[in-house]
């Protein structure tokens, strides 16, 4: 049951996933991107991540992918042509895209034996133990994060506003 | 013993009136330049001759110790400054004759727009040539070597919008660098072998060992002469004294006639007791000596400048001090020496007198009959021009029947190296006479036409930016007593100078010979009474030789005054050959300096420093050039490109930690 | 029982497509959708290391590395805005005047 599900949703990861690759159009790869999403957030419930699967939806699928779409309507952007624009990319970088693969699965699986299994269930962080590292623990990093949104909403409203 | 002699005043008194003349002097008024240059020559003298008169009291050697040069591990030098009785003659001679030729000097150049510069180098040069005769270890000599050398740079380029004293002043140089590059040898041959430069030491090292003959000795002996002929303008070195008559009359006197050249032939007495070790370097001084004693006296025949004949004879007499060295006859080289400081500067200077009253006109074709017009000069000249013939009881005959007497009893071919020097005396005499005819005997040639058909200067070059001619248009006279006196000083200096060394067979006591005993030993000086009727007949000779000159001139130049010149041209290719000194400057210019210049230009300056240092320069920075060129490719701004790099980048990382990881680390 | 390699290589290929994607795409938001995507697959790992290690610690790091995309993403997309009032084109190939 379990490895139906990671299976399934697996599936839907890598299929988005080129889609995105593979479409013309930004919205269709935004849309695509938003699969892949969604079929993330249930392979962290899968991994007993409950608020971080809630969190990917609401916050990833939800704001940051609309904000995207939003971006895309707003600038009209339209199907790709198809320019030249570098040599490097092709000849040096899939080699180097492949060669990451590659090693990352050898290394992954020469070490299958000692990462073992995950069952459903087998470790299931809760909503308040997160939040007890986060608020005692971490309290620093988290007030600190959200100067960062705070900046970072700064920045966008300047650098999105018309010149006058 | 008195307390310190101060001998350190001597050589820096001029070097303080060098100071002053050469940064101020440009701006101080003549007159103080005048008091300054000569007082500074004056002090000088005047040490030298309160010591002179005290010298009996002093322990010889005296060594004042200055101050500590060089103190590395194993070698060390100091400023050290020595008094012996050899010294005590060189200061003499320099000072006394430096400070007569100073006061001339004031007269002959008072009309010269670098006045002050003239006196200041004339003050240099004393400075270092002081060092020179003072110095107690090959280390400082060299130094007052190398300034004489220099010093004698600057006066003969005195004139230096001149092209040809310019040239004629690097090639003194050159040719002197040459000379020194032996000197050097030696010294790190010295160096190497005894591990000091004092006198002191090295001397006494080598009398301590007596069995030390030949070899090393031989080596450093050579070495020395080679620079001895440098500076002492000996074969195959020579070719720069008459080029650097171009200089001054007085600079002629001083540097090229009583002092600098002399340097040589101290440096040699001085250094004695290395030459008496090696046999063979005798021979080579000796042989060295008497050829260019010949050699030069033939050049000398045919000149028509009248300072190129003095030039030659200089170069001439100093082979024959040379002579002498060759067969360890050192107390005669140096009594010539000193009779040849008097006579040769009192020619030199009465030319000078010459020249000056003549507007500038050197050449002896268009002179004559200056007897009656400048009787001073004459009668100081001729005193000169018998001295330096041997005539007795003037100076130069009993220095130089010394010397050819030694020459004569000497073992290994004495006789060769007399007969030698008894046909130059013969030949120093015709030239003399001859330039003394020229000048001043018979009637002016002045303005003659036929002369400045055959190409004689008739009409004088000016030697300075000043025209002088001007000055004299009212008629030739004698100079004023500014230059006479120094003259007259000399001449009796000539007359009688010979009297310090009259030898025991004409019933004398040879005081020069007993008083430098003690530095340069008695050499192979005969016993009393041995031999007197052989010197007796050999200064005969001299004489008669002497006389048989004298009468060739007055058969040449006076009787039959055409035979001259059909003798000329009768042996014309002989004559040539001579006139045109044996095309000796013209073989070493393409033997040794167009070589030199062809590979400096060509092979040194076009392929080795243009080609390699230059292109290795060119290179490297276009080495960089390329390479930036094509890294510079990566920068395009494009994100893609940028993008593919860092993929290839982050793989080679993941590579390399992983691998290395694993190598290091077993995994769990 | 899904052995945690799976995960590790689901997103090790998440993370290549991702890469490949930015290689290849010529829209300039494309190319950023690809970034979120290579953040996500890494995101994947870290739970699924926190899985294995039972350690909550992975999940934190998710929780910021999300905060710190969502950031990027407002700015990132502000800077796409401006860049395209100026230069009015969204192909990367055009936007190159920091070349040498």
């Amino acid at each position: 049951m379990h490895l139906l599900l990671f299976f399934i949703f697996g599936g839907f990861c890598v299929a988005g996933a080129l889609n995105l690759l593979l479409q013309r159009h930004p919205i269709n790869s935004a849309l695509s991107l938003i699969v892949v999403m969604s079929s993330l957030a249930v392979l962290y419930l899968l991994l007993g991540a409950e608020f971080l699967a809630a969190a990917q939806v609401i916050v990833y699928s939800g704001a940051i992918m609309v904000l995207f779409t939003f971006v895309i309507m707003l600038l009209n952007a339209g199907r790709e042509e198809r320019t030249h624009g570098s040599w490097a990319a092709y000849l040096v970088g899939f080699p180097g895209a492949a060669a990451i693969l590659a090693l990352l699965v050898y290394i992954f699986l020469s070490n299958r034996g000692p990462l073992g299994n995950a069952s459903l269930g087998n470790y299931l962080v809760t909503t308040s133990d997160l939040s007890r590292v986060l608020f005692r623990d971490l309290l620093l990093p988290f007030e600190v994060t959200s100067v960062l949104l705070l900046v970072a909403i700064l920045g966008a409203v300047v650098l999105a506003r018309k010149e006058h | 013993m008195t307390g310190s002699l101060n001998l350190w005043l001597i050589p820096l008194v001029p070097f303080a009136g060098f100071l002053v003349n050469g940064l101020i002097g440009r701006k101080l008024p003549k007159l103080l330049v005048t008091a300054i240059a000569l007082i500074c020559t004056l002090i000088p003298f005047l040490l030298v001759a309160k010591i002179w008169l005290e010298f009996s009291s002093v322990t010889t050697p005296y060594i004042e110790h200055l101050g500590t040069w060089i103190w590395t591990g194993a070698f060390h030098a100091d400023f050290d400054l020595q008094l012996d009785q050899l010294t005590m003659v060189m200061l003499l001679v320099v000072t006394g004759v430096g400070f007569l030729i100073h006061i001339y000097s004031v007269g002959y150049m008072a009309h010269e727009e670098g006045y002050w510069r003239f006196f200041a180098y004339l003050n240099l040069f004393m400075f270092f040539m002081l060092t020179l005769v003072l110095s107690e270890n090959f280390l400082l000599m060299f130094v007052g070597w190398e300034g004489v050398g220099l010093a004698s740079y600057l006066l003969i380029g005195f004139y230096f919008l001149r092209d040809s004293a310019v040239r004629a002043g690097i090639k003194a140089f050159v040719v002197n660098r040459i000379g020194d590059f032996g000197f050097l040898i030696a010294l790190f041959l010295l160096i190497a072998h005894f591990g000091t430069l004092d006198y002191h030491e090295v001397f006494s090292q080598i009398a301590q060992h007596p069995e030390w003959q030949g070899g090393i000795l031989t080596a450093i002996a050579l070495f020395l002469v080679l620079g001895a002929t440098g500076k002492s303008a000996q074969i195959p070195l020579y070719v720069w004294l008459p080029d650097a008559m171009e200089g001054p009359t007085p600079v002629s006197a001083l540097i090229h006639a009583a002092t600098m050249v002399t340097a040589g032939v101290y440096m040699v007495s001085r250094t004695h007791i290395i030459f008496d070790r090696s046999p063979f370097a005798l021979s080579t001084v000796a042989i060295i000596g008497a050829a260019t004693c010949f050699f030069a006296a033939t050049m000398g025949l045919v000149q028509t400048d009248i300072k190129r004949v003095l030039a030659y004879s200089t170069v001439s007499q100093l082979g024959y001090m040379f002579l002498a060295c060759g067969v360890a006859a050192y107390s005669s080289a140096i009594f010539h020496l000193v009779t040849h400081a008097f006579f040769k500067a009192l020619l030199f200077l009465a030319a000078g007198a010459v020249i000056h009253s003549l507007g500038g006109q050197q050449d002896m074709r268009v002179m004559g009959g200056l007897r009656k017009k400048m009787p001073v000069t004459f009668w100081t000249m001729t005193a000169a021009v018998f001295a330096i013939c041997g005539f007795p009881p003037f100076a130069g005959f009993f220095s130089k029947d010394d010397i050819l007497y030694h020459a004569f009893i000497s073992p290994n071919g004495g006789k060769i190296l007399w007969f030698v020097g008894w046909v130059t005396a013969g030949l120093t005499s015709f030239y003399m006479f001859r330039l003394w005819y020229l000048t001043f005997l018979g009637e002016s040639r002045a303005d003659s036409h036929e002369l400045a058909e055959q190409g004689a200067p008739v009409h004088a070059r000016s030697d300075s930016k000043l025209v002088i001619e001007a000055e004299h248009a009212h008629g030739v006279h004698d100079s004023p007593w500014v230059m006479l006196g120094p003259l007259v000083i000399l001449a009796i200096l000539a007359t009688i100078g010979g009297f310090i060394g009259v030898p025991a067979a004409m019933g004398g006591h040879d005081e020069i010979g007993h008083f430098l005993e003690p530095v340069v030993g008695s050499g192979v000086r005969a016993p009393v009474g041995e031999n007197s009727g052989l010197e007796l007949a050999l200064s005969a000779s001299v004489v008669l030789i002497g006389l048989l000159g004298l009468l060739v001139v007055h058969i040449l130049y006076k009787v039959k005054p055409d035979l001259s010149h059909k003798l000329a041209t009768r042996f014309h290719g002989l004559y040539n050959l001579v006139v045109h000194k044996y095309w000796v400057d013209q073989i070493y210019g393409a033997l040794i300096v167009t070589p030199l210049l062809l590979i400096s230009r060509y092979l040194l300056k076009g392929l080795f420093d243009r080609g390699v240092i230059d292109g290795a320069g060119f290179a490297a920075g276009a080495t960089a050039q390329g390479f930036g060129a094509i890294v510079q490719r990566v920068q395009s701004g494009n994100i893609r490109s940028y993008a593919g790099w860092l993929a290839l980048g982050a793989a080679v990382l993941l590579i390399a930690s992983y691998f290395g990881y694993t190598a290091h680390f077993s995994p769990q | 029982m899904v052995p945690i390699v799976y995960y590790l290589i689901l997103s090790a290929i998440l993370f290549s497509i991702g890469v490949a994607a930015f290689l290849i795409k010529r829209n300039i938001i494309s190319v950023f959708m690809s970034i979120e995507l290579m953040l996500n697959a890494v995101n994947l790992t870290f739970i699924a290391f926190a899985n294995h290690w039972h350690q909550v610690s992975g999940q934190i790091f998710v929780f910021f590395v999300m905060v710190v995309a969502a950031a990027e993403a407002a700015v990132g997309l502000a800077i796409i805005i401006a860049i395209f009032r100026t230069r009015s084109t969204l192909n990367v190939d055009q936007i190159d005047l920091m070349k040498l």
